[in-house]
């Protein structure tokens, strides 16, 4: 895969589906075939092409070493594209030093400077760019007021909870009026609850002022709830550039369907493809039709991915053409809202099963054999890796 | 809220004694434990460390030598009154006085009095050795002591030595003291010393101006390398830590003598300027044996010290700061100032206490490269200990250096704030 997020983008126009309005390509930030090495031997970031809309929210998700942070930083100019371009707004970047680019910057540890107020942090980029003192003052108690932290302009961060800090970080990357801000993982360190607290907040700003936001994280929840469209990295690459439901509903490689949300894998191999159906005959024997994504060939070895609500128990609520199967129960989980149970189906003894809660399920034993089924389009024939 | 929330008075553990008291006496096991713990330190620093000093230090005031070696002559001075031109004592006290001596030159101790009084005024010393036991023998006892104390020396009727002898025989005495600031102490009051002997006060004030340049000279070549030691991949740092360290491992002495070899007028460093052709031939700088001499010299051996405490700070303050600092609009150097250096102000303060005081003491490589007008107070303490025996002097010097230490200390702490400092 050279081009994952032209290629998705040329799949999508086939199908004609996803479309939404967010992609529309104007481009404001772009990554063009750009690389980078830190010491000439491997590469960190391999081919990265990417185009953010202006005004757009848009999620940089991956596992902890895909790179991430290094495209974050070579967009924020702290670190050189080996090979390639960036562009802001239609112009090249890579030879403007990092002050002279105005982005704004969430760090995850906050980097608020220690020996300032949080007063004389906010009114720093102001002070840089030569600002006088009543507008700077203005400026910064609105930015401080937007995030809710009127009354503590005149503490110490170090005198501030967690929370507290990552709010005043984020009014000082907006204080200046900057167009992009950048964040890695601001809210890594945070408690779960403050979390997802401070994601709606973000969200909430994001929209309320109109700007782009890159955001760095590894927590796929987060990712979800908050973007525009997300970039799943993996080694280097971007694995999949889509809007969150598509990234859930439609994984279009195995990473991204392993990566994203619980998911039950069958191997295979290829019998034959007609259209938008591709014959599996899995190792176990069984024959099943599943939605071929990013397998062409018959005789081609596949991974099945299935998400667990998509499979019933209850055969009266699938379709005609659907695919029953054996499957052995082997533990059965009260959730409360859902039932969670595991089953073993095809010789994969992890295959998880998500039912609602309706009140007229009985519950299943261990041992118990039962027939379960999917509908042909949720079984997503993926690569094998 | 629970009824005991209510109770103003105090609060009570499960036993029924009062919390604080029963937490007392948890707290004092645990304390007793720490000191048990750091005891053998403690009195090994007592026994080897304070105790001396202190009582090195209180040579400086002491004055016991007067009136233990000629207790009587002291007392029957009492009396006496000293005039400009006027009378020397009358014979009661020379009586006292040829009884003291009979005993002081019998145990030989009469000489080290004359030591002792020669501080305070010259000639005391030959004085007393001139008045010995054979001297003193040959006395008439049925005639007048004072003419035959002047046969031994006319000195003994001259008012001048009976006042020095009266006033220093308290016990204690200020003379040290009054002496290292180049004061002295004459009939008419305290006044100063003649400019020719005038050195202490000169010394003192080379020593700080000289510390301070060191200071700083080791701040402007230390500060890039510790910003650099601390920016670097670790494996690289620590090579090149070694290095810094490299010093430590080669002898003073050795390193002192590089550094005539390399200074002097015919060294390497003349050599090289005069034949770039920056410095004429006939007009080689002076870089030894001089004050430059020592600011080098010290600098070289104190870097480490100042570098140390440095990259342990800065390698604490994380690169996030000046990025941040830079993503705000700051260039390179506002970054700096604004971010960075404040952060780094703690290894300063660290690194200049370390080498202001490591400096003021410094006394081995001023002696070997500072000349004349590149030696430090230090030298001159030496000397007393070592040479001239007057310990008390050295004492003196020595009590005046620590306070000045301390009061600086103080100043830094009133400027700085002493928690600022921080060593890694
Ligand atoms: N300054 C650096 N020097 C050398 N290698 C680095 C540097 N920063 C990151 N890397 C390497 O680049 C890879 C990607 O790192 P990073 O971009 O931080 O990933 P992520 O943010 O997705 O966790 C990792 O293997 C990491 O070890
Ligand atoms: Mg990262």
């Amino acid at each position: 895969m050279t081009d994952c997020a032209v290629a998705h983008m040329n799949e999508r126009d086939k199908r004609g589906r996803y479309l939404s309005d967010m992609t529309a390509n104007d481009g404001f930030v772009t990554f063009d075939r750009v690389q980078k090495s830190y010491d000439g031997e491997n590469l960190v970031v391999k081919d990265l092409n990417l185009s953010i809309g202006k005004g757009e929210f848009l999620t940089m998700l991956g596992p902890s070493g895909s790179g991430k942070t290094t495209c974050l930083m070579m967009l924020a100019g702290f670190e050189s594209a080996t090979h390639g371009e960036i562009k802001l707004d239609g112009v090249s970047i890579n030879n403007i030093p990092p002050h002279k680019r105005g982005i704004g910057m969430v760090f995850q540890n906050y980097a608020l400077f220690p020996h300032m107020t949080v007063a004389e942090n906010l009114a720093f980029p102001l002070e840089v760019r030569k600002m006088g003192k009543d507008e700077r003052e203005a400026k910064v108690k609105r930015a401080l007021d937007m995030v809710q932290m009127g009354a503590f302009g005149g503490r110490r961060p170090a005198q501030l909870s967690g929370g507290q800090q990552q709010r005043i970080a984020l009014a000082r990357a907006l204080v200046f009026d900057a167009e992009l801000v950048l964040m890695d993982e601001p809210l890594g360190a945070l408690d779960k609850q403050l979390r997802e607290h401070m994601q709606f907040e973000i969200k909430h700003l994001h929209e309320q002022l109109g700007i782009t936001v890159v955001y760095v994280t590894h927590d796929q929840g987060e990712a979800l709830t908050m973007s525009d469209r997300v970039a799943v990295f993996n080694d280097g690459r971007i694995q999949q550039l889509a809007p969150p439901e598509d990234l859930y509903e439609r994984p279009e490689n195995s990473f991204v369907a392993q990566f994203i949300g619980e998911n039950n894998t069958l191997g295979g191999r290829i019998e034959k493809i007609e259209g938008d159906v591709a014959e599996v005959r899995l190792h176990s024997g069984e024959l099943i039709s599943a939605f071929p994504v990013n397998v062409t060939q018959p005789g081609e070895e596949t991974t099945i991915s299935i998400r667990p609500e998509r499979v019933e128990i209850d055969h009266t609520r699938l379709p005609a053409d659907a695919h029953l199967i054996d499957a052995e129960v082997l533990e059965w989980i009260y959730m409360g809202d859902i039932f969670r149970t595991r089953l073993r189906v095809a010789g994969n003894d992890q295959f998880v099963i998500k039912s609602r809660n309706s009140g007229d399920q009985r519950k299943l034993k261990p041992g118990e054999k039962i027939k379960i089924g999917w509908a042909p389009m949720d079984a997503r024939a993926l690569d094998a890796s | 809220m629970s009824s005991t929330d209510m109770d103003t008075g105090p609060v009570l553990a499960a036993d029924g004694t009062p919390l604080k008291k029963s937490l007392a006496r948890a707290l004092r096991r645990q304390k007793m434990r720490a000191l048990m713990l750091i005891a053998p330190l403690l009195l090994f620093i007592l026994i080897t460390f304070l105790i001396p000093i202190g009582q090195m230090l209180l040579r400086s005031v002491d004055n016991e030598i007067v009136s233990a070696t000629i207790p009587r002559t002291v007392q029957a001075l009492e009396d006496w009154e000293f005039v400009e031109g006027g009378a020397p004592p009358g014979e009661a006290v020379f009586e006292q006085l040829y009884e003291d001596m009979l005993i002081a030159t019998e145990q030989k101790i009469h000489t080290r009095l004359g030591s002792r009084l020669n501080y305070e005024m010259s000639g005391m010393s030959s004085l007393f050795r001139k008045t010995n036991e054979r001297r003193l023998g040959r006395f008439d006892l049925e005639e007048p002591l004072a003419p035959q104390f002047a046969d031994i020396d006319e000195d003994w009727l001259d008012p001048e030595v009976w006042f020095t002898i009266q006033s220093n025989s308290d016990t204690v005495t200020a003379g040290y003291f009054l002496a290292a600031v180049d004061l002295q102490r004459t009939p008419d009051g305290i006044e100063s010393v003649p400019d020719f002997s005038a050195i202490y006060v000169k010394l003192f004030v080379r020593t700080i101006i000289l510390s301070v340049t060191i200071t700083f000279t080791c701040l402007i070549l230390g500060y890039p390398i510790a910003w650099l030691l601390s920016n670097l991949p670790a494996k690289s740092a620590n090579l090149l830590l070694i290095l810094v360290l490299l010093p430590f491992w080669t002898s003073l002495l050795v390193r002192t003598s590089a550094w005539k070899v390399l200074l002097q007028q015919q060294g390497v460093i003349n050599d090289i300027l005069v034949w770039i052709g920056l410095v004429a031939d006939d007009n080689r700088l002076a870089l030894i044996n001089n004050a430059t001499g020592t600011v080098i010299a010290m600098t070289h051996i104190l870097l480490p010290f100042m570098i140390l405490p440095l990259y342990s700070v800065m390698k604490t303050i994380p690169p996030s700061y000046v990025r941040a600092a830079k993503s705000l609009g700051a260039t390179d150097w506002t970054a700096f100032w604004r971010v960075y250096f404040p952060q780094s102000v703690p290894g300063i303060g660290a690194g200049a206490i370390l080498v202001f005081i490591l400096a003021i003491g410094y006394y081995i490589t001023p002696e070997l490269v500072g000349g004349t007008d590149g030696t430090f107070i230090s030298n001159r303490i030496y000397y007393h200990i070592s040479s001239s025996l007057n310990w008390g002097l050295a004492a003196a010097l020595a009590t005046i250096l620590l306070a000045l230490v301390m009061v600086l200390y103080w100043i830094y702490d009133r400027m700085v704030g002493i928690d600022n400092v921080k060593l890694g």
